[in-house]
C-alpha cells in the first residue's frame, strides 16, 4: 500500500463522519444569486474540469459576464430558463468542503415564485438572503424573508453582495444591517447573520477579504462550515408516524417509520393513536443491528410486546406527550396551483403518513407577501398565502408547525387532478371545540343554500341511528296502526329518536281540508313524504303508517324521502280480519254512505318489493322482526 | 449522547423512508435495474428498508442484449444468491430484427433497445411507479427532478408541469394509466455512492476497476471488444490497455478510461483530479446541447 493510498483513506474515513447542511438561496438573478453558488461550488473544488471547459464554451456564446467565466451559467439547467436567463423551478446542487457536505435548493426570486421558494424552504435548515448592496432592504428582501420564516427556517445569513460596487463601505453595510433588523424583529427567526460580499470577485465568500478590515465576522463558506443545526430538530416530543407494517412471516410483526421527532427507546411504554392502546418497545430492528434508542430522521422498524392491530396512518407516541388529535384546526396555506381555491372542494389532505379528506371551512385572511398585512379574502389563488380554517374527515394527529415541522405540516391534493395544490402549516390554536360554534364561510353558504350545517354522519354518530323512513303499509283496520305504536314505543324504550306518523292525526291537522278522493289521497301522502323528508335529513326516524294504496303512490313517496331511505313493510291481513277488527268505515260503505275505500270500491295492489310482511295476529313477533331489520341494516343501533 | 446522524446515514434514511413510501402507496411498484453501481446502492437501501422481510417488489433489467458480458453474469449470479423478483425484458421484436449500435447508430439502438423497451416493459406488467438510481448531481438537467417525477399516460414527464414537493410528504396519486418515477438516491453525490459502497461492502461489477482490457478507439471513445459483433474492422484495431468504466451500459456505447485504479480508495483518489467527469463517457450525451432532457421528455431516465 502506498503513503498516497493511505491519505484517500484516511481522506474517505473523514469525509464519511461529514454532516449534511441543506440550505435555500432567494433572490433573483440580479442580486448575484447564482454566481454566489457558482463561486461556492467552484471554489470548493467540486467542479470537475470538463464541466469547466464546457462552461467556458457557453459563457462565450450566451454569458452575461463578458470575458469572465460566467458562474450562473453552471447552475440554470433546462434549455427554456437557460434562453430566458432566468431561474425558473428549483434546483437542487451540491457541494462539499472538508467540513461539511451541503445540498442548495436554489429557488427563484420573484413574486410569481412564490410556490418555488416555499418548496425548497421546505426542507432547508438555513437561509442564504441575497440583498444589492446598492439598494438596500427591498419589497423583495422582506418577501423573502417572511417567506423564510413561514417555513420555519431558523437561521439566517444575509449575504450583502456587490460590495466591490460600493468601495466596501462600511456605512453602507451598517445602515442596510440597521434596516434588515428593524425590520425582521417582527418574524420568529432566532438566528440572523449579516456578510458583506461580492460574489464575482469573490470578497469574503470562501476566504475572508482584506478589503472589509471593518468585517470582523468569517467568510461565508466559514460560516456555513460551522453553524449548529442538529440543536434545530425536535428531541422532545416522540412522533412516530407509521409508514409500513411488517409482516414476513407469522413470528415477526414490525412497524416502520421514520423517526418524525422525539426518542424512542427499547422499553419506552408506548402509545397508540388513535386506537389509544398502549404497549412497550419490545425492539428496535434495522438491517445492520438492534438498536437501543432511535432518533430522527433515522428509518427503522419497531416491535411491541403486545399484538395491537396497527395500520399505516397510526402513530405511536409516549402516554405522556401527546399530540392533538383533532378533526379541524388553522393553518398557513400556501396556494400552489393555477385554478384558485375553490371552497366546496373535497380535497385529499396527506400529513404524515396519514391520508383522509379534508375541507377549506374559511379564509380568515391572506398576507401580502410584501408588506406584512392582512387582507379580508374568501379564497386564495395561484402563489397566494393564507390563514384558513380546515375540517378533515379523520382525525389527524398533529403538533403546531412551529413546534414540530414534520407533525404539523401537510400537503393538499386535489381530487380531480390530482396535484398538489396547496401546502400548509398547522398554527397553534385554541382547541378545535371552540372553532365550530363559529360560522364559517362554507356554513354561510350552506345556509343560504338550506343545508344542515351539521353532517349526515354526525347526527348518525350523535343518535346512534340513521334517519330514515319506516313505511307500513295495509287495509283500513289490517293492524297496521297497532304495530306502528307499539314499534314507536319499543324504540323509544331502546333509546332511539323517532317520529311517529299516521294517517288520523295527520288528517285532523295539516290536512284537514283534503279529502278521501285518488287525488286527495296522493297529496295527503306527498305531504306526509316531505315530512319525512325533513326529520329523516335531521337524523330522525320516522314510523309511518297509510294505506297507501298502489305502487304509483308508493314509489313517489319513495322518491321524495329517497329510495334508500325508505323502507316498505306490508301488514298483510285479509279484508274479513280488517272489517271485523273495525267494522265503522267498512258499514258506512256497504249502506253507500261514503266510497272510495281501497280494498273495497278502490283497488289496493299488494306490494311486491316490501321489506317484511307481518300477519297481524303476531304483533309482539312483528316487533321483534321490525328490531332484527333495523339492526341488520345499521339503521338502529347505527354502531 | 449525540443525536446526529452522518451525512451518508442521513441520506440513507431518507432512501428508506422513499422506499417505504411507494410500497405502502402503489400497487405495483418495480425497481428499474442497471446493473450499474447506482442500482447496486438503490438494491441495499431496498433491503434495508423491508429486513427481516424481503423486498416486497421486482426488479427489472431492461437487457438490450448488448451489455457488457461481465454485466450479465453479475446480475444472475447476484439475483440467484439474494432470491431477488428479477424480470429482464428484452425489446425481442429489435433484437429479432437485428438492432444493433455498430449497424443503425448509437441513437437507433438506444431509442428502440432502450426507451421503447422500459416503456413496453413497464406497460406489460402495468407498472404505476418505477424507481430509478437517478442522481441530481449527474447532469444539469436533472438538478430539477422531483423525487417522485410524475409521467402522464405515455410516459412523458413534462418539465413544466411537475408537482411541488415539499418536506418528505410525496403526493403519490395518479390516475389509471399513469405513473410515478421514483428516484430515492437523488440527493446523492458520486462520491456518496462510492463511500457508501465501501462503508457497506456492496458487490460492483469488476468493470468498474482497472485491468488490462482489449480495446479499440473508436471516434476518441476507448471501446472494449466484448464479442465479435463489433466488425472486424475495429476489433482488429484492439490492443491491451488497462482501463475501467466510470459507467455502465452497452459495450458499444461506453467509452472507457484509462486508470490504474483497482480499488474504490484509487477510483475516489482519481475521481477527485480526474479531468473528465462522469457522464462524459456515455455517449449519447454528445448528441446536442441539452439532450439529456430531450430524452428524458421521451422517457428515458
Amino acid at each position: 500500500m502506498t503513503t498516497q493510498n493511505l491519505d484517500i483513506k484516511e481522506f474517505l474515513d473523514q469525509d464519511q463522519k461529514k454532516d449534511l447542511l441543506r440550505l435555500l438561496t432567494a433572490g433573483s438573478v440580479d442580486d448575484g444569486k447564482s454566481t454566489l453558488i457558482g463561486r461556492l461550488m467552484f471554489d470548493s473544488k467540486m467542479i470537475y474540469e470538463d464541466q469547466l471547459s464546457a462552461l467556458e464554451r457557453d459563457s462565450k456564446r450566451i454569458g452575461h459576464a463578458g470575458d469572465d467565466i460566467d458562474y450562473a451559467l453552471l447552475l440554470d439547467g433546462l434549455k427554456a430558463e437557460r434562453e430566458q436567463g432566468i431561474t425558473i423551478d428549483v434546483a437542487y446542487r451540491y457541494f462539499s468542503t472538508a467540513k461539511r457536505k451541503f445540498i442548495i435548493a436554489d429557488t427563484p426570486g420573484h413574486e410569481q415564485y412564490t410556490r418555488n421558494m416555499v418548496t425548497g424552504a421546505s426542507t432547508a435548515n438555513l437561509a442564504i438572503i441575497l440583498i444589492d448592496a446598492r439598494y438596500g432592504v427591498i419589497t423583495q428582501t422582506k418577501r423573502h424573508t417572511f417567506l423564510v420564516s413561514l417555513l420555519g427556517i431558523k437561521h439566517i445569513v444575509v449575504a450583502i453582495n456587490k460590495m466591490d460596487l460600493m468601495n466596501f463601505s462600511q456605512e453602507v453595510f451598517d445602515k442596510i444591517r440597521a434596516d434588515y433588523e428593524s425590520f425582521v424583529i417582527q418574524l420568529d427567526i432566532p438566528d440572523v447573520n449579516f456578510i458583506p460580499i461580492s460574489a464575482l470577485k469573490g470578497d469574503n465568500v470562501v476566504d475572508r477579504s482584506e478589503k472589509t478590515p471593518w468585517y470582523k465576522g468569517g467568510s461565508m463558506l466559514e460560516f456555513l462550515e460551522n453553524v449548529r443545526i442538529t440543536s434545530d430538530r425536535n428531541f422532545t416530543d416522540l412522533r412516530y408516524p407509521v409508514q409500513f407494517v411488517l409482516r414476513p412471516d407469522i413470528a415477526f410483526r414490525g412497524f416502520s417509520a421514520s423517526v418524525a421527532s422525539g426518542i424512542i427507546s427499547k422499553g419506552d411504554e408506548i402509545l397508540v393513536l388513535p386506537s389509544l392502546k398502549t404497549s412497550k418497545v419490545k425492539s428496535i430492528v434495522t438491517y445492520d443491528k438492534e438498536l437501543d434508542h432511535a432518533f430522527p430522521p433515522q428509518s427503522v422498524t419497531v416491535t411491541l410486546e403486545d399484538e395491537i392491530d396497527i395500520s399505516r396512518g397510526d402513530m405511536l407516541v409516549h402516554p405522556d406527550n401527546q399530540p392533538r388529535m383533532e378533526r379541524q384546526f388553522e393553518a398557513m396555506l400556501v396556494w400552489m396551483d393555477v385554478p384558485p381555491m375553490n371552497l366546496t372542494t373535497l380535497f385529499y389532505i396527506k400529513h404524515t403518513s396519514n391520508t383522509t379528506k379534508a375541507r377549506i371551512d374559511q379564509v380568515k385572511y391572506k398576507v401580502d407577501v410584501n408588506t406584512l398585512e392582512k387582507i379580508g379574502i374568501d379564497h386564495l389563488n395561484l402563489n397566494e398565502i393564507g390563514r384558513v380554517v380546515i375540517t378533515t374527515s379523520k382525525p389527524i394527529f398533529f403538533d403546531p408547525y412551529k413546534k414540530n415541522r414534520q407533525t404539523g405540516s401537510f400537503i393538499l391534493i386535489d381530487p380531480i387532478t390530482h396535484n398538489t395544490c396547496a401546502v400548509g402549516m398547522i398554527i397553534d390554536q385554541l382547541d378545535s371545540k371552540n372553532l365550530t360554534s363559529r360560522i364559517t364561510d362554507v356554513d354561510k353558504q350552506k345556509i343560504a343554500q338550506g343545508k344542515s350545517l351539521i353532517q349526515r354522519e354526525e347526527y348518525q354518530n350523535k343518535y346512534n341511528q340513521k334517519g330514515e323512513t319506516i313505511w307500513i303499509s295495509g287495509l283500513h283496520g289490517s293492524g297496521k296502526n297497532e304495530l306502528a305504536f307499539s314499534l314507536e314505543k319499543r324504540l323509544f324504550e331502546d333509546g332511539s329518536v323517532a317520529v311517529l306518523i299516521d294517517g288520523s292525526s295527520v288528517r285532523s291537522g295539516l290536512n284537514r281540508e283534503l279529502d278521501f278522493t285518488p287525488a286527495d289521497r296522493a297529496e295527503n301522502l306527498r305531504r306526509v313524504a316531505h315530512i319525512c323528508k325533513l326529520l329523516n335529513d335531521q337524523g330522525i326516524i320516522a314510523v309511518c303508517s297509510f294505506i297507501s294504496r298502489n305502487s304509483s303512490l308508493r314509489s313517489q313517496i319513495a322518491e321524495i324521502i329517497g329510495p334508500d331511505r325508505f323502507h316498505l313493510f306490508y301488514m298483510d291481513a285479509t279484508l274479513d280480519y280488517c272489517k271485523n277488527n273495525k267494522p265503522e268505515l267498512y258499514k258506512l260503505i256497504e249502506e253507500g254512505k261514503t266510497k272510495n275505500l281501497p280494498g273495497v270500491d278502490l283497488e289496493f295492489e299488494v306490494p311486491v318489493n316490501a321489506k317484511l310482511v307481518f300477519k297481524p295476529e303476531e304483533n309482539e313477533l312483528n316487533i321483534d322482526k321490525i328490531l332484527n331489520y333495523l339492526a341488520a341494516n345499521k339503521i338502529f343501533p347505527h354502531r | 449522547m449525540e443525536y446526529s446522524l452522518t451525512n451518508l446515514r442521513e441520506l440513507e434514511a431518507e432512501a428508506i423512508h422513499i422506499i417505504r413510501e411507494v410500497a405502502a402507496e402503489f400497487e405495483h411498484p418495480v425497481m428499474l435495474y442497471s446493473i450499474g453501481k447506482d442500482s447496486s446502492v438503490m438494491v441495499r437501501l431496498a433491503e434495508k428498508a423491508f429486513y427481516p422481510g424481503k423486498v416486497p417488489f421486482p426488479l427489472m433489467h431492461i437487457d438490450t442484449r448488448w451489455k457488457f458480458r461481465e454485466m450479465v453474469e453479475f446480475r444472475d449470479r447476484y439475483a440467484k444468491e439474494k432470491g431477488w423478483d428479477l424480470i429482464v425484458y428484452t425489446n425481442m421484436e429489435g433484437f429479432e430484427a437485428g438492432i444493433g449500435p455498430f449497424t443503425h447508430g448509437s441513437k437507433v439502438h438506444t431509442d428502440i433497445m432502450k426507451t421503447q423497451a422500459l416503456l413496453a416493459g413497464l406497460n406489460k406488467y402495468k407498472f404505476d411507479a418505477a424507481f430509478g438510481g437517478a442522481r441530481r448531481d449527474e447532469e444539469k438537467s436533472r438538478a430539477k427532478e422531483r423525487i417522485f417525477s410524475f409521467r402522464d399516460k405515455l410516459h412523458q414527464w413534462d418539465p413544466k408541469n411537475q408537482r411541488p414537493e415539499l418536506w418528505n410528504i410525496y403526493n403519490a396519486r395518479v390516475q389509471k394509466g399513469e405513473s410515478i418515477r421514483v428516484f430515492p438516491i437523488s440527493n446523492w453525490t458520486e462520491l456518496d455512492i462510492w463511500q457508501y459502497i465501501r462503508l457497506e461492502k456492496i458487490p460492483i461489477v469488476p468493470l468498474y476497476f482497472a485491468k488490462e482490457r482489449p480495446i479499440v478507439n473508436i471516434d476518441g471513445n476507448l471501446i472494449m471488444v466484448d464479442d465479435d459483433r463489433m466488425p472486424k474492422k475495429f476489433r482488429d484495431k484492439a490492443e491491451m490497455k488497462k482501463v475501467r468504466f466510470r459507467t455502465l451500459g452497452c459495450y458499444a456505447l461506453t467509452g472507457a478510461i484509462e486508470s490504474n485504479a483497482e480499488t474504490i480508495e484509487e477510483i475516489v483518489e482519481e475521481m477527485m483530479t480526474v479531468t473528465v467527469s462522469e457522464r462524459t463517457t456515455r455517449v449519447i450525451d454528445f448528441d446536442q446541447e441539452g439532450s439529456m432532457e430531450q430524452k428524458k421528455r421521451e422517457g428515458y431516465f
